[in-house]
């Protein structure tokens, strides 16, 4: 019964892990732009395909690959379609980042076709280890341990750098932080790396879970980890973090808590304690400072 | 309403305004104002609200971009730059509102009002203004959305001095605040311009500004309707209506 539960945890944490990287990708962004960048989803899918193309030769180059090219598509999104809409009202953002979504999507699915495809990423994490006579799966410590350490080293890039400085100044307050002299293009580039490199490490733990890529792998994740971010408090990054991180758990946990029969309406109860959430904290859980742009 | 051109009488132009006109949409809220700043002097833009004061900074900062017109900084014109290089000419605000960052502690703020700088001396001078201020001193490390009103705009001020800039521009900076924390706002910005900087402020608190400044600009409806010393400007018969926006083209206007 203990074992169990503690399974159960584990499996909780892990995909808690994978949605609080998501939305602290998606909430990076919306810190410094106000953009809900839906082009996230397909960072994550491009990711997934760098590593089915580049795991024959090695799963190091796979990893590396994965994680170029997301920071390059994100760099390649904000200079082409975001930059010139730097200013314009959230809806005109909104609307471009899901005409850039789609637009990524469709394209993938013109060159790789729509069907998923089968990628045998780091086979050896799918076994188990026995920790104190329980079962775990080895691919979920994994998924923990990369998803704290990475947190972990975003947090200490924001709080210790110069870079992360002026990121917490852009997101409380970019024209200000432009009147001091930052500089809004390198801010926002960094933003949109981070992001890349976020969505390449949730790419490869989900790709090692599941050993499929497809099109539309990124979407659902980016949705849900989307709602974490509302949860959370758009604009706050330890919002969003939190947040992705209870929608995770609390999928899990319904999945394993609910009767038999009420499990397939689990996002249905899910999205209820999101609306429950809300009307008590109309703000998130974490709300941002200074969602006002005057100067 | 006509409106009056500013000239400052000796001294190298530090800040040129010519001919500036800001819209928004179809409004305009600053219609043709001329003014010049000389190294080292205090200048203050007194009116109502509404007269435009607030966009004549903005566009000063480089944070809007002006319909018609020019501005030029130490010569070289304000067009040419991104508003983050608009500091790098030596032009620094403190807003309305003072707009610190309150989640950043102290001591980030004051970290990030360096940012133009390359030097090796801004740690101290971050140090010395821990140790004229006391209280940031002491709550370096706490979130700045802490303070009170009067501390925040302590911060903002030594936020932007710490650009090192040749004009620092203040709008607002007694609003909100009790008499006797105006009284040391004030007291700092003499300081300041003691050490030769050039100080902007605007204000709807003439006496404040009046008490303060080498010459004054009343402003309202968008166009300066009075300048000169503090003193000229405030024995003139013609400054309660121009400062309360009476309109004054009906009478023949003020000069």
């Amino acid at each position: 019964m203990i074992g169990q539960a503690i399974q159960v945890l584990v499996d909780a944490v892990s995909v808690g892990g994978l949605y609080s990287l998501t939305a602290l990708g998606i909430g990076l962004i919306f810190g410094v732009m106000r953009l809900i960048n839906f082009a996230h989803a397909q960072l994550i899918t491009i990711a997934g395909y760098a590593l089915l193309v580049l795991l024959t030769p090695s799963a190091v180059l796979a990893v590396l690959g994965a994680v170029v090219a997301a920071v390059l598509l994100a760099l390649l999104v904000e200079r082409t379609a975001f930059r010139p809409l730097r200013g314009a009202d959230p809806a005109t953002l909104l609307i471009a980042s899901f005409a850039v979504s789609f637009f990524i999507e469709k394209v993938t699915i013109m060159l790789v076709g729509s069907r998923p495809k089968g990628v045998d990423f780091l086979p050896a994490l799918a076994g188990q280890v026995e920790i104190a006579g329980v079962r775990l799966q080895l691919l979920q410590l994994v998924t923990i341990v990369v998803s704290v350490v990475l947190l972990v080293t975003t947090t200490w890039f924001l709080k210790s750098t110069r870079l992360g400085l002026e990121m917490r100044a852009a997101a409380e307050n970019f024209r200000m932080a432009e009147v001091l002299g930052i500089r809004a293009n390198r801010v926002i580039a960094t933003a949109f790396a981070i992001s890349g490199l976020l969505a390449a490490a949730v790419a490869c733990l989900f790709v090692a879970q599941t050993g499929l890529v497809q099109p539309r792998m990124g979407l659902q994740l980016v949705i849900i980890a989307f709602v974490g971010t509302v949860i959370g408090g758009l604009g706050s990054l330890p919002g969003a973090a939190i947040g992705g991180f209870l929608v995770g758990v609390a999928t899990i946990l319904l999945q394993a808590l609910l009767p038999p029969d009420l499990r397939v309406f689990r996002e249905a109860f899910l999205f209820v304690a999101v609306t429950v959430v809300l009307l008590f904290r109309p703000q998130g859980l974490i709300p941002a400072r200074g969602l006002r742009e005057r100067v | 309403m006509r409106s009056v051109v500013d000239m400052p009488s000796s001294g190298t132009i530090l800040a040129d305004v010519r001919g500036l006109v800001v819209r928004y949409g179809g409004i305009a809220a600053v219609q043709g104002v001329d003014i010049s700043i000389r190294a080292g002097e205090a200048v203050a833009i007194v009116g109502p609200n509404g007269a435009g004061k607030t966009s004549l900074l903005s566009a000063i900062a480089g944070i809007v971009r002006p319909s018609a017109g020019s501005i030029h900084i130490g010569g070289k014109p304000l067009a040419g730059f991104a508003l983050s290089d608009v500091v790098r000419q030596g032009v620094a605000l403190v807003p309305e509102g003072r707009n610190i960052f309150g989640s950043l502690t102290v001591l980030e703020n004051l970290r990030l009002g360096a940012t133009p700088r390359l030097d090796a001396s801004v740690a101290a001078d971050i140090d010395r203004v821990l140790s004229d201020f006391p209280i940031l001193g002491e709550r370096r490390d706490q979130p700045a959305g802490q303070l009170s009103g009067g501390e925040q705009q302590m911060l903002a001020i030594a936020r932007a001095m710490l650009s090192r800039p040749r004009l620092l521009m203040l709008d607002e900076p007694s609003l909100g605040l009790a008499p006797a924390i105006v009284d040391r706002v004030y007291d700092l910005l003499r300081g300041i311009r003691s050490q030769g900087v050039s100080v902007l402020v605007v204000e709807q608190n003439a006496a404040r500004a009046f008490a303060f400044a080498d010459r004054a600009c009343v402003m309202s409806h968008g166009v300066f309707t009075l300048t000169g010393t503090p003193g000229e400007i405030g024995s003139d018969a013609a400054f309660d209506s121009a400062y309360f926006g009476v309109a004054m083209a009906e009478n023949g206007g003020p000069v």
